[in-house]
């Protein structure tokens, strides 16, 4: 990727912040920053530095208020994500059914631990707690696919599923 | 109203065909889309969309053997349906009213099957009252709400009741809190009515924090309608006329379902300006919650409200005094609101005739762990766990014992087989040291290590303290340093007396229920398990054989059959061996990931786990030739 390329993309990614703020503030409500920050998690999925200092701007709320919530709730990213995002289950319904076991396997496949990425950014590693459904645990899900009763030796064959 | 639901009930031909399916986040996961898009195709093929409806609903609770699908007007159930067997569905059973007996629920004992979703011994033994219209309604409907009687008891209260008659049912009702604490609601309302200050606000938490639980997921998906009745009752009894309902964004569909009931509701003049004509008005919000098992809790989740961290206030002020923007507040969980219209439609002496003594009506389980039926339990309360986790939970999987169960989440306890005839109610629970919660109910066999349980939850409960007490940020860090060690098997002398020291230091001093309850998983296995604690720390023994630090793999010489698949199978190459040749473990490389345990075959069991003494040494490599033992091909050779 060029670097006229990325220019643009860090452009249109902060026109895209600029219209997300615009969005709250022409509804005049108050108390939105968390909301804020979820849309933007979920537009990027991460919540980039540019964009904290936008909002900061716009709102007119020191940075540091802005990193305080974005780094107190699990569902908000500080840190970019890689293509495919891996996340297990460790409700306490999969803890019980070998979770952890399959987490050790995945740390250890991928080489990272989890709340990390991999150095080629073709992983991201999250642990969840509980995603509702008990009944396939332990559950691993990737980019949205649920991959239910996984064993230690399925975890390669998943992985090999996203390139 | 009554002309509404008249003309509603009409427009429908009861005796037409049409298929419920079940599309709750669960079956969701398990290809309930997949489903339905196979039964759009087909009925097409076969030229049937007029005739037959088709209807997505909520959660049916039996998630074990989802997802679940149910053809009308005979109600046959199908379970675990897939896209491959809706053609076969559409030919036999709509159009030749045929029953497909494959796809039936069977009895994993006597192997008799069951037609109807009520005769199933999941369903059978449960009562559903809160949770009834799951199974029916589309979400995405206010119609469906509405034929099945919903917002009668709203427009009820609007036509024939006060603010204080509402009230004061509600509180004859003795309805608790369904969210953890088993609060009375109506005392709670009382109080935010009488409490200075306008306006005054009324929340939903529908954060369920518990990992564990999802019944709150499933009323918000499967039957929002339901939530929001109840709250407009509410808000009309106390006088308030602005709501939350606070949805963590992990529950997209709740979030979807409920923000489409919400415009519904409006367009039916449920909600908003002059409600049914009655001069009253009232208004929902939607807040997304980010994740963080505190903000739950009710004074942090006032803060998230207004965009704050979430995190707790000091509780000697009541939020149901002074909550959101330091305006009176009234919150109530997802499923103590749902049971709102209930009492309103029947009564407080019916909803009193439900239940034990001190907790009346029916309380949503969610059964889960390693139990046979994993799903939501609807069952008056009083209703002992032996009936839940055997009689509608059909038992512990893969015939292995019972050990315990956990209830109430990351602020319960652990209950041992010798209480299993306890009729679970508030108190109850709390007698034996656990709690009711939310509602989690995670069943536990012989193989979990409870001391790795309490390290589990006291891990959870560190990283989700907001750390602004002492006693909760630096107890919980200490529990965990000391537990950790206890599992690795770094365990030492005085180890438990300091973990119940700590414990109750936390009790006394945390300023919120996460740290008074923090300790409770700690105390509660230290009360009932002390003996497995014990093994860990002078034995370095792990008695279920879970501690990766306190176990190792081996191979039985006499008992392997040389198949090569744990060799093959080894993600670090540990195993040594050969066609003919004894297989043997390098405990130096072992990862412990117990993928050869896994795959040894049944039959053959070679692979062991040990703990508390030393590994065999392996044997001599003259004596590692397998010769006159047959080996055949899966290892089908002997015991
Ligand atoms: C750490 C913590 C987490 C909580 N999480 C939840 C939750 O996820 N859902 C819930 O309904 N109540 C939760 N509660 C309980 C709430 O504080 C509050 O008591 C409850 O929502 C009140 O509703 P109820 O009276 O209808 O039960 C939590 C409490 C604590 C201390």
């Amino acid at each position: 990727m060029g670097k006229t390329n990325l220019k643009t993309e860090l452009e249109t990614g902060l026109e895209r912040v600029e219209e997300i703020i615009e969005g709250y503030k022409e509804r005049g409500e108050e108390g939105f920053l968390i909301q804020l920050l979820l849309d933007i998690q979920s537009e990027f999925n991460w919540i980039p530095r540019e964009a904290i200092a936008r909002i900061s701007e716009r709102l007119r709320v020191p940075k540091s208020k802005i990193y305080r919530v974005a780094s107190f709730y699990e569902a908000m990213s500080l840190t970019p994500a890689g293509r495919h995002t891996v996340q297990v289950c460790l409700g306490t319904a999969c803890q019980v059914r070998g979770a952890p076991k399959i987490l050790d396997r995945l740390e250890e496949r991928l080489r990272i631990k989890e709340g990390e990425t991999t150095l080629d950014r073709r992983f991201s590693l999250r642990r969840v707690n509980c995603l509702g459904c008990c009944a396939m645990g332990p559950v691993v899900v990737v980019d949205g696919n649920y991959h239910g009763k996984i064993t230690p030796a399925m975890v390669a064959g998943i992985l090999e599923k996203y390139a | 109203m009554r002309e509404l639901r008249r003309k509603i009930v009409a427009g429908r031909d009861l005796n037409k065909p049409f298929i419920t399916l079940c599309s709750g986040t669960a079956c969701h996961a398990t290809g309930s889309d997949a489903v339905a898009a196979a039964i759009q195709e087909e009925l097409e093929k076969q030229g049937l969309t007029e005739q037959v409806g088709v209807r997505r609903t909520g959660c049916h609770g039996f998630c074990e053997r989802g997802p679940i699908l149910v053809i009308y007007p005979e109600e046959i159930c199908y379970l675990g349906v897939t896209p491959e067997d809706v053609p076969e569905i559409v030919s036999e059973t709509i159009k030749g009213k045929r029953i497909i007996e494959r796809l039936l629920y069977a009895e994993p004992s006597t192997g008799e099957r069951s037609v109807h979703e009520q005769d199933i011994p999941f369903y059978k033994h449960q009562t559903r009252l809160v949770f009834k219209g799951n199974l029916w309604i589309d979400p995405t409907k206010i119609e469906d709400y509405l034929a099945l009687g919903g917002y009668k008891a709203l427009a009820k209260v609007l036509e024939e009741k006060t603010p204080e008659e509402v009230l004061e049912e509600v509180k004859r009702a003795n309805l608790r809190g369904r969210g953890g604490g088993g609060f009375p609601a109506g005392r709670k309302w009382e109080t935010t009515r009488n409490a200075a200050g306008e306006p005054k606000y009324v929340i939903v938490n529908c954060d369920e924090g518990d990992p564990g639980a999802y019944m709150d997921r499933s009323i918000m998906e499967g039957n929002p309608h339901r939530v929001l009745e109840g709250l407009t009752i509410g808000a009309y009894a106390i006088g308030s006329h602005q709501g939350f309902v606070y949805v963590r964004q992990e529950y997209p569909i709740a979030i979807a379902n409920l923000g489409v009931a919400i415009e519904q509701a409006k367009e039916y003049g449920f909600l908003g300006e002059n409600i049914l004509g009655s001069g009253f008005n009232f208004d929902v919000k939607v807040h997304r919650g980010a994740g963080a098992f505190v903000s739950g809790e009710s004074s942090a989740l006032m803060n998230a409200i207004e965009g704050k961290v979430g995190e707790p206030r000091p509780k000697y002020i009541h939020t149901s005094e002074s909550g959101v923007w330091d305006k009176p507040s009234n919150l109530n969980n997802v499923e103590t609101w749902a049971n709102v219209p209930l009492i309103i439609a029947k009564g407080a002496d019916w909803f009193n005739s439900i239940g034990t003594e001190g907790s009346k009506g029916t309380k949503i389980f969610s059964l889960v762990g390693t139990v046979n039926n994993t799903g939501l339990v609807e069952v008056p309360m009083g209703t002992t766990l032996r009936e839940i986790i055997y009689k509608i939970g059909g038992g512990i999987r893969g015939g292995k014992r019972f050990k315990s169960v956990q209830t109430g989440g990351p602020s319960g306890g652990i209950i041992p087989e010798q209480f299993l005839d306890t009729p679970v109610d508030f108190d109850e629970l709390t007698r034996l040291g656990s709690m009711m919660g939310s509602g989690g109910m995670i069943v536990i066999d012989e193989e979990t290590c409870i001391v790795d349980l309490a390290r589990y939850f006291v891990d959870f409960l560190c990283d989700e303290s907001c750390g602004k007490c002492v006693p909760c940020r630096e107890g919980l860090r200490r529990m965990r340093e000391i537990l950790e060690g206890v599992v690795a098997g770094r365990g030492k002398e005085g180890d438990i007396e300091m973990l119940e020291e700590i414990g109750e230091v936390m009790k006394k001093a945390s300023l919120c229920a996460l740290g008074t309850t923090a300790a409770n998983p700690v105390l509660s296995t230290l009360r009932y398990f002390r003996d497995e604690y014990e093994a860990h720390i002078a034995e370095k023994r792990c008695p279920a054989l879970f501690c990766k630090d306190l176990i190792s793999y081996y191979i039985e010489p006499e008992k392997c059959v040389a198949c090569l698949l744990c060799l093959k199978n080894c993600p670090e190459g540990a195993i040594s061996g050969g066609k003919k040749k004894v297989h043997v473990i390098d405990q130096s490389k072992c990862v412990k990931c117990g993928i050869c345990f896994d795959v040894c075959p049944p039959k053959v069991r070679a692979v062991k786990k040990i703990s508390g003494v030393p590994v065999p040494p392996p044997v001599p490599e003259a004596e590692r030739e397998i010769e006159r033992r047959k080996v055949r091909s899966g290892g089908e050779r002997r015991r």
